[in-house]
């Protein structure tokens, strides 16, 4: 790989702009970094022609003046937006061949600011996962080689069944992945329950998850549509900064998107974060929380104390109650989204004896075991009797997880540093046991955020004892991203920017 | 709450999801495990508290009743596994 594609974004961006690069040979070269990694399974589409010709017309605008903030800059999408006539299938089965007519609202920001695009990365099927492994095409591996592996074991376990590599996370794991082997210089992801934020932690990467409304959820596959929220994976926080800027905005294509100004959240890097005052959130000190997390999570506090910023317990008492709410509401909504899927309109269809049995058949066929499990117990939530019982009762929860932050902004606090995970990366294959709750735990300290519409960002804190990438975790204010994106980058200085893994998969 | 195995099968109907009698005690004891895991939220005192409709206080905006976007019959049914005439086509419905 030439050292083109370990530019970060921005650098990419200002070299481009000294007309130093050119848009074409920074995408030939992820092109052919893509191809050499197929092993690693981050892209299910690859649009190497079509990237091509919008590296050409960046460079034609570069030259004549009229460069956008994302001019030539080669992204992953993940497979989740709405791309048109391109493999668009949240990777399950159900939306096998579909190609969307349309381009989703996000993406279509993205092109208008001069990006270009590689092709579409692989994902949970529809989201709902914590490890990339319920993808329909397959595992992803990180390209984080598991402690005390050689490289050659790591590649014979890419070029088999994958077991035992690392997962890189999930739902949004391709994305995560392909930025840490430096397979595109950013990617769009998004987040339900965690899904930028954990991925971001388990391969040393950054993710933001805005607040709910600041990105049009429009041509984005819907999961759970209170709580899905679009948002990037980069290597820096800076340039977590520069794509959220283009992916944010108003659009009266989706009723809960938010009209407000996207700020030029860049300005944030580098601001003084004195006299802030940084929450840290008794409820989150877990039952079992190990000693790494938990000096990590101490070191994230001394180093913001030593910033100038002040430190402050404080307490978040319906913590605990965020999870379980959270798999009555997204359940729910998700059986309520994915009623569209009926072999009719668009992907599989399975025929059956009359319409009913091709529903059922091709839905059986169609959703993968975590999809139909989670479609299920959504439809038994919302069934009559139960309604008052399970989803209404896990909405008013909901309420009190609002409440809790509501009540800590309104006393002054400026952000809330946490974990972003209760661990570091775990193998592929390890947690395919028999309960779903195990997996589920991964989300733990992600989870409230969506539940209350915050802001989230993921940003490394340092290595396991095994070496493996560990993630911090800042809640904000409401739209208040650009504190999150000031505080992250003063973590990201102190700790010292993480030394993504030097390849061994290609 | 727990379910049997008759209501396992009746939420698959409701869902329009075939299950086979193999699958039905494996789904069985998965989703137990999920409705032991959320009856956590019954000791929560909720009492006089309102349900979270939208995290961000706004009003649904109101827009003209008129077609905004009209690709055409051709680009609707485009993606669709069986059509005819621009119609999308299914198995009888009515005898």
């Amino acid at each position: 790989m030439s050292d083109l594609a370990k530019l970060t974004l921005a650098d990419a961006r200002d070299q481009l702009r000294a007309k130093k690069i050119s848009a074409v040979e920074l995408t030939q070269t992820h092109i052919l970094a893509i191809e050499k990694s197929r092993g690693l399974n981050a892209f299910v589409a690859e649009t190497p022609l079509k990237a091509l010709e919008m590296a050409r017309a960046a460079d034609a605008h570069i030259a004549s003046g009229n460069a956008g903030p994302l001019e030539g800059l080669p992204l992953g999408i993940k497979d989740l937006y709405a791309t048109e006539g391109v493999h668009t299938q949240a990777c399950s089965h159900i939306l096998d061949g579909f190609k969307p007519n349309y381009e989703s609202t996000v993406t279509s920001h993205l092109w208008r600011d001069g990006a270009v695009m590689l092709g579409k990365l692989n994902m949970d099927e529809f989201a709902m996962g914590s490890s990339n492994e319920t993808s329909f095409y397959g595992p992803v591996a990180s390209p984080w080689l598991p402690p005390n592996w050689t490289e050659e074991q790591g590649r014979q376990a890419l070029a088999g069944d994958k077991k035992g590599l690392l997962v890189p996370g999930g739902s949004s794991g391709g994305s995560a992945s392909a930025v840490a082997a430096r397979l595109c210089l950013g990617a769009t992801a998004s987040d339900t329950g965690g899904s930028i934020r954990q991925p971001a932690a388990f391969t040393g990467t950054v993710g933001i998850k805005p607040t709910y409304g600041r990105c049009s959820r429009w041509g984005m596959v819907a999961f759970a549509s209170s709580l899905d929220q679009a948002g990037p994976i980069t290597r820096t926080v800076r340039d977590s900064a520069i794509m959220l800027r283009s992916m944010a905005g108003y659009d009266s294509k989706d009723s809960t998107s938010v009209d407000l100004p996207v700020p030029d959240y860049e300005q944030a890097i580098g601001t003084s974060i004195k006299g802030m005052k940084i929450g840290i959130p008794r409820e989150y000190r877990v039952d079992g929380m190990s000693d790494e997390i938990e000096a990590l999570w101490q070191k994230g506090i001394d180093w913001l104390r030593d910033a100038g910023a002040e430190i402050v317990d404080i307490t978040l008492p319906h913590t605990k109650t965020a999870l379980p709410a959270y798999y009555i509401v997204a359940p729910a909504e998700a059986s309520s989204n994915l009623a569209r899927y009926d072999g009719v309109r668009y992907g599989l269809r399975v025929l059956g004896r009359d319409i009913a049995d091709m529903y059922e058949k091709t839905r059986a066929k169609g959703f993968g075991k975590e999809v139909r499990r989670r479609i299920m117990i959504g439809t038994y939530v919302l069934s009559a009797g139960y309604y008052d019982a399970y989803y209404l009762r896990a909405q008013k929860v909901r309420t009190l997880i609002k409440r809790d932050f509501d009540r800590v902004y309104a006393d002054g606090i400026d952000a809330i540093l946490t974990p972003a995970t209760p661990s570091a990366a775990f193998g592929i294959g390890e947690k395919a046991g028999a309960d779903p709750i195990e997996m589920y735990l991964n989300d733990i300290f992600t989870v409230t955020v969506n539940m209350a519409g915050l802001p989230g960002i993921a940003v490394p804190g340092g290595l396991s004892n095994e070496g493996l990438p560990l993630g911090l975790q800042l809640i904000g204010r409401p739209f208040d991203e650009g504190t999150l994106f000031s505080i992250a980058e003063v973590i990201e200085r102190a700790a010292g920017r993480i030394k993504l893994p030097e390849i061994w998969w290609a | 709450m727990s379910v049997d195995q008759k209501t396992v099968r009746r939420i698959a109907r409701l869902a329009r999801i075939a299950v086979t009698d193999e699958e039905v005690p494996h789904l069985q004891n998965e989703l137990n495990a999920i409705l032991a895991f959320v009856a956590e939220l019954d000791g929560v005192e909720v009492a006089g508290i309102e349900p979270l409709t939208s995290v961000i206080p706004m009003k649904l905006p109101m827009r003209r009743d008129e077609v905004t976007d009209h690709a055409g019959a051709d680009v609707v049914v485009a993606n669709a596994p069986a059509t005819e005439n621009h119609f999308f086509t299914v198995p009888k419905v009515v005898e």
